[in-house]
């Protein structure tokens, strides 16, 4: 699964993109989110304030109870400020 | 309906052009344009990057012209937003509804930019005599689109 990471996210856990295989057990964004924030320093910093997190499952908005499984492409990153 | 998501600047009047030509039944043609600012609240703002979601960008903006176009009834419209560098001044963003009478094309200019600035897939990066930082989301944003929701 290809997970990408925007803007501050990106800069704190120093990466735009990897492809990782989750546990069978993260089931839903929030479960993704979850195991990521232990995946080292960086994570946890980016992900430390959940509701400052917003998510994209295959390129449309997602909530943190949304299904992951079968997605090709996650990304996270901070609340949108285009315009 | 048509959206461009590019690093180059655009021509509004060029762009209105494309929108009306060979049509003679619009009646209003709304055009917003939105533009770097040399200042955010009382901070100076030397220049900008737009970082944005490639593939999602452009889906998200077709979803939200859509909508548009489900609300109001639309002859056409244009989106063109900018990403990358961009300084005091510079346009970032273009937004143009056309429909047989006014109403229908200021409402749902104003809706597009509303849900556009909640929606969209771009990230500002600020840099001033202080440095850089990426632009907190504004609730009154979240306000101007939650008026939007049906």
């Amino acid at each position: 699964m290809k997970i990408l990471y925007f803007a501050s996210l990106k800069e704190k856990i120093g990466r735009s993109e990897e492809d990782i295989d989750c546990p069978p057990e993260t089931k839903t964004v929030g479960d993704l989110l979850g195991w990521l924030q232990g995946r080292g320093e960086g994570y946890a910093h980016a992900f430390e304030d959940t509701a400052l997190i917003k998510a994209a499952v295959d390129q449309e908005h997602a909530t943190l109870d949304a299904p992951i499984t079968g997605a090709r492409e996650i990304a996270f990153f901070p609340p949108v400020t285009g315009g | 309906m048509s959206i461009s998501v590019q690093l180059e600047d655009f021509d509004i009047k060029a762009e209105t052009e494309k929108v009306t030509a060979g049509r003679t039944d619009i009646g209003a043609l709304v055009t917003f344009t939105g533009l770097a600012r040399d200042h955010a609240g009382t901070k100076t703002v030397e220049a900008m990057e737009l970082e944005h979601y490639p593939g999602m960008t452009e889906r998200e903006l077709e979803r939200i012209e859509k909508e548009a176009h489900e609300r109001w009834q639309l002859q056409a419209s244009r989106i063109i937003h900018r990403y990358g560098p961009l300084y005091p001044g510079e346009q970032i963003v273009l937004v143009i509804t056309a429909s047989a009478h006014r109403k229908d094309a200021f409402e749902a200019a104003e809706f597009l930019m509303d849900w556009l600035k909640t929606k969209a897939p771009f990230w500002k990066k600020e840099t001033g005599p202080s440095g850089t930082h990426w632009v907190d989301a504004k609730a009154s944003d979240d306000e101007a689109a939650a008026r939007w929701q049906k």
